[in-house]
């Protein structure tokens, strides 16, 4: 199975400014219990989106009728805690195609490259700037351009580039996952195999 | 120049480099259970092709398992249908299974080391964050995602970009009192939930090295609790006596030579690490958590610190706790014992040993579960289930139980809870419950007292 392609994007942004956003938020451990990749999205931040008796909470940015668009804003140390892919599946499956934030968990940025969602790492100071910008004006616009590898702010024009490491970035572009890949080189892997008995 | 422990096992596994990219790296074993294992077995099936090397392969269900009457059918349709689909996936593709009622069922952190699979220097990978804990072998073990579950399943290699190195070192012997639990919880509280993202950390120094296998597990295990990948500590006599003699140990010549090649995994005199932190076990005090990640923890004779940024005063919100307050004497109503950081044997003695003789709080509710069917069995020879009987205190069936609350086992919203387990985050034990991370010393005493207590 391959991924989907990204090139560029320009959406506005859904807020999210808390630190240490972790993925038993993203996605509560009972809505773990498919056996397939599907509608993941529903129960997206389920806790903080909904209420105990599953009325939605009206304060929640997901839930919010002035933030909208396919890039979502965390705060600093984002996707920390559990490895479960189904966190990078719900913010996927929800239909955002980038996360930004100033600061990611290893196991979240790899599960979400995996699955074509961008994580993007932007300076604190760019992060802030970003979250003032769309309290100001919900409608803010953010580009992600993954060939040159930038983030803009459209309203300020402030931006800043990102890293991807060369080999994730051209999955990215052409849709090509590593299992793809991986399955192409197992001569390799079974002459490894031998040096090792 | 010489190298880390972690060069060691790692370069001795990359199969391939790419440029400016990933290495692909050879896995030596891999454990999957019934919530992370589904989809990648779909995506074989949607390649339509065979996992690659079925024997490397080791399957449990935990994570989502009643801990009463295991023996009965499970009753939540959705957990029945995870744990029958590894079944039936494993079944499909010659992997071994330890089912449930098997006397090998367990957490997988719990039984891969119990059954001697978990070995120095090899590279362990599971689809769960805490796979970590096999480190406290001296093998480089980590937490993958589900992707890369199949990615192991199709070629037994993950594509992973090379970790930067940490070491820690702890000199001197921890006090009366404080356990492998409050020396981790003491280095993630120092070092912050993300002060060791990107990298993999070498334990090391005389509050490690004389620790049991059991402790060194719990300190691994907990890696992931500051953003690092892993943690690992050299092998030693304790390791190689802890290995020998089990189910999957090497016997014979062949444990001769395996031996001889554990013993050059350590880190060079001449290595070096990217960042380096040092402490003093003399300053650590029992520990325990105020807040809603790892990181937030103290000695519990401290008071609360106090921040004023808006995540820092939202979690002690939730926590219903005060900022320069202590939070000795606060009642607590639920005490939970187990999960892979804390549910083995040694644990449960520890806790039984502390319990004997007393009666726990009428309003606590105290769970203990064992985190494998060999810690049941060996807890029920040593005749802890009867001195918890006494203390009014049920022993449990095997599984994750309240670590996750994925199964029945979850604490009711607003209740607080003491728990051995790693994660205190919001809802982390049921919707609205509140955690406080705590060794099993701590939480016998809080058992007992029905508040937060100095377990000294
Ligand atoms: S006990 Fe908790 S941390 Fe350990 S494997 Fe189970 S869910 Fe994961």
């Amino acid at each position: 199975m391959s991924i989907d392609k990204f090139t560029t994007i320009k959406t506005p942004c859904v807020p999210i400014a808390i630190e240490n956003v972790d993925t038993d938020q993203i996605i509560p451990a009972r809505f773990l219990k498919a056996t397939e990749r599907k509608g993941f999205g529903d129960n997206l931040f389920r806790d903080w989106r909904y209420d105990k008796n599953n009325q939605p909470i009206a304060l929640f940015p997901l839930n919010n009728p002035k933030y909208s668009g396919k890039i979502l804003v965390g705060g600093k140390n984002f996707g920390s805690g559990s490895s479960r892919e189904h966190a990078a599946w719900a913010i996927y499956d929800y239909g955002f195609k980038v996360v930004v934030s100033s600061f990611f968990a290893d196991i979240f940025k790899g599960n979400a490259l995996n699955n074509g969602l961008l994580p993007v790492q932007v300076s604190e100071s760019f992060l802030q700037e970003l979250f003032a910008e769309i309290e100001k004006n919900p409608d803010t616009e953010v580009e992600v351009n993954l060939e040159k590898q930038l983030v803009q702010i459209a309203s300020t024009g402030r931006k800043e580039t990102f890293e991807i490491n060369s080999y994730k970035k051209e999955c990215l572009l052409k849709g090509y996952d590593d299992i793809d890949y991986l399955l192409s080189i197992k001569n390799k892997i079974e002459n490894y195999e031998k040096t090792r008995l | 120049m010489g190298k880390t422990l972690f060069d060691k096992v790692w370069d001795a596994h990359v199969v391939e480099t790419i440029d400016g990219g990933p290495h692909v790296l050879y896995i030596d074993k891999h454990l999957i259970h019934e919530v992370t294992s589904p989809v990648a077995f779909l995506g074989l099936d949607n390649r339509g092709i065979k996992v690659f090397r079925p024997q490397h392969t080791v399957a449990t269900p935990d994570h989502n398992v009643p801990t009463i009457n295991q023996d009965l059918p499970i009753k939540d349709q959705l957990s029945k249908m995870q744990v029958d689909k590894l079944t039936e996936n494993t079944t499909n593709h010659g992997i071994t299974l330890y089912g449930l009622n098997h006397p090998y069922q367990g957490v997988v952190h719990v039984i891969g080391p119990e059954l001697g699979i978990t070995q120095p220097g090899m590279t362990i990978v599971c689809g769960d964050s805490h796979t970590a804990t096999h480190g406290a072998f001296g093998s480089v073990a980590f937490g993958i995602g589900t992707s890369e579950v199949e990615m192991v399943l199709a070629t037994q290699c993950i594509m992973q970009p090379k970790p930067k190195k940490m070491r820690i070192t702890v000199t001197g012997k921890l006090g009366k009192g404080v356990t492998a639990k409050d020396l981790i919880l003491y280095i993630i509280s120092k070092i912050s939930a993300s002060g060791g993202t990107g990298y993999f950390i070498e334990y090391a120094g005389e509050a490690f090295t004389s620790l049991s296998m059991e402790g060194r597990m719990t300190v691994c295990n907990m890696s992931i609790e500051c953003g690092a990948r892993g943690g690992l500590i050299a092998p030693d006599e304790t390791t190689f006596e802890y290995l020998k003699g089990r189910e999957f140990s090497p016997k014979g010549a062949a444990w001769d030579k395996k031996l001889a090649y554990w013993k050059t995994l350590y880190s060079d005199k001449d290595a070096v690490f990217d960042k380096e932190i040092m402490f003093d076990a003399a300053n650590i005090e029992p520990q325990i958590t105020y807040g809603t990640n790892p990181g937030m923890g103290m000695g519990i004779t401290q008071t609360v610190p106090v921040q004023t940024d808006v995540t820092y005063k939202k979690a002690l919100e939730y926590m219903k706790v005060e900022a320069g307050k202590p939070i000795i004497n606060t009642p607590v109503d639920y005490v939970f014992v187990g999960s892979c950081t804390n549910g083995r044997i040694e644990d449960l003695r520890q806790f039984a040993n502390a319990v004997k003789g007393k009666k726990k709080a009428g309003h606590v509710t105290v769970w203990i579960v064992p985190g494998s069917k060999q810690v049941e069995k060996q807890a029920i020879e040593e005749g802890l289930d009867k001195i918890l009987a006494e203390a009014g205190i049920a022993l449990r069936q095997p599984g994750c139980s309240a670590c996750l609350a994925m199964n029945d086992d979850k604490v009711p919203e607003g209740k607080l809870a003491v728990a051995t387990s790693n994660r205190n985050f919001e809802g982390r034990q049921g919707p609205g419950s509140r955690t406080m991370l705590a060794s099993p010393l701590t939480a016998a005493a809080v058992a007992i007292a029905g508040k937060i207590v100095d377990p000294r």
